[in-house]
């Protein structure tokens, strides 16, 4: 297993690469289009409803090409490196985490056995990056968003790994696919699915505090402060615009789309079907396993057209005084359910 | 930062401008903020990016009614009550009778107008807390009010209704029942914005015991309207020097009470808007079954105005505060000086007051609170 990647044929690794890539392009395209959408159901008006026919299903492809035709503006005390580089790099990092999703039963990028950890280590560098952009514009702006940002995440990281961890001690394995795997049936009261949810009340109180740091994780109402648009205008990206500003949104979409398909592999039973055999196979795991990924997204979309925002101290108080120690408390009595039953 | 480590170790505040170009200065205002971290130590708005030369156009006019459209501009979000101020203030200079009809219509013209106003200023203030949503349902609502306006006055932003004695135009036959039916479909959705914005935790916490103005403070700045009452001082010009035919309304003064956090804090100054929204929709209804079906809608007066010699000081209750003009007539046909107390400059200069010690995030809230127009700062 630990010479997995060095076995394979480049031909192999390309299409390995292309597989997860296609998969956030398409879904970066429909999620922009349908977070328009579902904000426009919820705010009693229609959304984007011209481009395409259809309830302006093209509207994000337009919105795609006018994006690439525009001007490529770098400001002129810019940090010139870091600025250009600064996008590719987050981009980059969330895109490398989707090397250990287990899209399908059969379907795994790279099935490496520290999955977890390698995809907590990576998403890390959007950190990085954040920063990076705050600091390469020359703009107080940006550098107020990219120094929010930076307390924010590595912040909400220690919340997001505790909850993590606390399956990883029932599973007893980083691999994605060998926890995917043990979720497998439907034994619990008879008919409800195997998912870790259902196992262990206290892997319910996981899941929320998990869901509440991702939300933050990856800057969405109400913990959207890196780039909270009525405070600090755009945050980190300001002053980016073009191609440069769409990486940066991509790597948003992709971001929320990776923890959510994160949360569905850990509680959901990731592409396990909710109905045993039924509906089971490679094509129907990767239908049910993007359906739950899918969902929390849009609960993502829902939070964010309902609630107003925190701030900045608030947002910390949350974390450090709320959910660390309610996560690692949690995490104990997780340890001690398994100890007894 | 970066002046922190070139120039001097001691020196932690980093300047920066917030506006002209920003999404949450409601307007172009320019406030420079001086920053410890995300903390403001000092603030000055800067203002002026909006001046239309009000005063001076009104002395240049030659006619004491073509004011009237420049004072649509001055408060653009509540144009009825500014023409109203503007022409209550010509009356009482003439010593005029204005028609029955007239005075209820123009009476159910500015509080529908207030309400309007305080649709778009809660909704403003909900968008700078970062709730998108309450916003595009309030426009929802004061789109209705603009429809009414509408087809009274065939505007639906700067009306340019009211004239001097009487009113531009008559309302239309459908003016009653769609009034009445706008106050009916409107009690409910007040409680709709109670659920979603005005006891959510979140907007609570971002707003209580933020940007607290005691009420002393906000009588030496002569403060006025939701930003006075907020603070619990019982004040309306309604009732306490009531012009129009105010004082034939049942109504009551909303004032703030510390409820959540601090008295005069910014969800006090907030939650008395939306009181008031419930008390003008009172007066509507009173004013609606008062109102008379027949009657002109203008009084006759000669064509070319000319108050004698004199000046006059009139007030009036505007959406913001007290909007007062100070009219100076030397008998000829444009008035000699005419100043307009916008309620948002006063209350502009306060900000500095109440805001040190507060997050950028906070500094948002308390713009959004006070609900400034920065037509009417500026003029």
């Amino acid at each position: 297993m630990t010479h997995y990647i060095l076995n394979i044929s480049p031909v192999a690794i390309l299409v390995h690469a292309a597989i997860p890539l296609t998969i956030i392009l398409v879904y970066a395209l429909v999620a922009i289009w349908a977070e328009r959408k579902v904000a426009g159901f919820i705010q009693d008006r229609l959304g984007p409803m011209r481009v395409g026919g259809w309830h302006g299903w093209a509207q994000s492809i337009a919105d795609l090409l006018k994006l690439i035709q525009k001007e490529d503006i770098i400001p002129t005390d810019a940090s010139r490196f870091l600025f250009k580089f600064a996008p590719f790099m987050m981009f980059a990092a969330s895109y490398a985490a989707f090397a250990v999703i287990p899209f399908s039963s059969s379907y795994i990028g790279s099935n490496i056995n520290i999955g977890v950890f390698y995809l907590l280590a990576v998403t890390s560098v959007l950190t990085l990056s954040i920063i990076m952009a705050g600091w390469a514009s020359n703009n107080k702006w940006s550098l107020l968003g990219g120094m929010r940002s930076a307390a924010q995440m590595v912040s909400y990281e220690i919340p997001t790994i505790a909850t993590v961890l606390t399956v990883i001690v029932v599973t007893g394995s980083l691999n994605l696919m060998t926890i995917t795997e043990m979720q497998s049936g439907n034994d619990i009261l008879g008919f409800l699915p195997n998912w870790f949810i259902f196992q262990n009340p206290f892997l319910i109180v996981a899941f929320v505090i998990f869901f509440i740091s991702i939300l933050a994780e990856s800057h969405r109402v109400p913990f959207d402060l890196p780039e909270s648009e009525s405070e600090l205008v755009a945050g980190y990206q300001t002053e980016y615009s073009g191609m440069r500003w769409a990486m940066f949104m991509l790597a948003e979409y992709a971001d929320m789309l990776l923890l959510s398909l994160l949360g569905a592999t850990l509680f959901f039973g990731g592409w396990n079907s909710p109905f045993g055999d039924f509906m089971s196979g490679p094509f129907w795991s990767f239908f049910w396993f993007m359906l739950k990924g899918l969902l929390l997204v849009f609960v993502m979309m829902w939070i964010r057209w309902t609630l107003p925002r925190y701030r900045v101290d608030q947002l910390m108080h949350i974390c450090w005084s709320i959910l660390i120690p309610l996560s690692f408390i949690n995490l104990v009595l997780v340890a001690l359910w398994e100890v007894i039953f | 930062m970066i002046e922190a480590i070139t120039e001097n170790g001691e020196r932690r505040e980093m300047t920066i401008n917030m506006g002209p170009q920003h999404p949450s200065t409601h307007g172009v205002l320019r406030l420079e903020l001086v920053l410890d971290g995300e903390v403001i130590t000092r603030v000055k708005p800067h203002i002026g990016y909006l001046h239309r030369c009000f005063e001076k156009y009104a002395e240049k006019m030659d006619d004491y009614a073509k004011v009237i459209p420049y004072t649509d501009r001055m408060d653009y979000v509540s144009a009825m009550n500014q023409e109203h101020g503007y022409v209550v203030a010509i009356e009482r200079m003439l010593e005029l009778e204005v028609p029955e009809r007239v005075e209820y219509i123009r009476v159910i013209m500015a509080e529908l107008q207030r309400i309007a106003s305080h649709l778009l200023g809660i909704g403003a203030f909900g968008l700078d807390l970062g709730a998108f949503t309450p916003f595009l349902y309030l426009f929802t609502e004061r789109e209705k009010i603009l429809d009414i306006f509408e087809k009274a006055s065939g505007a639906r932003l700067l009306y340019n209704y009211m004239a001097v004695a009487g009113l531009m135009r008559d309302v239309h036959p459908e003016f009653k029942e769609e009034v009445s039916d706008f106050v009916k479909t409107f009690r409910p959705k007040i409680k709709e914005l109670d659920d979603l914005l005005s006891y959510n935790q979140i907007f609570i916490k971002r707003t209580a015991n933020i940007g607290v103005l005691p009420d002393k403070v906000a009588l030496n700045y002569a403060a006025s309207g939701p930003v006075l009452r907020g603070s619990g001082v019982k004040w309306d010009l309604r009732k306490n020097d009531p012009y129009s035919i105010y004082d034939r309304f049942e109504f009551e003064i909303p004032v703030g009470s510390g409820e959540m956090g601090t008295l005069g804090d910014c969800w006090d100054r907030y939650i008395v808007r939306v009181r008031e929204m419930e008390q003008s929709l009172r007066i509507i209804e009173q004013a609606v079954d008062g109102m008379p079906d027949e009657g002109d809608v203008m009084a006759a007066i000669p064509k070319r105005i000319r108050p004698k010699e004199g000046e006059l000081y009139a007030r009036t209750e505007s959406p913001r505060g007290e909007l007062g003009y100070y009219i100076v007539s030397d008998k000829s046909a444009s008035p000699f000086r005419v100043k307009a107390r916008a309620p948002s400059f006063v209350h502009l200069s306060m900000l500095p007051a109440i805001s040190s010690g507060a997050l950028i995030a906070d500094m948002v809230a308390i713009v959004g609170s006070i609900d400034i127009v920065l037509g009417e700062v500026d003029r």
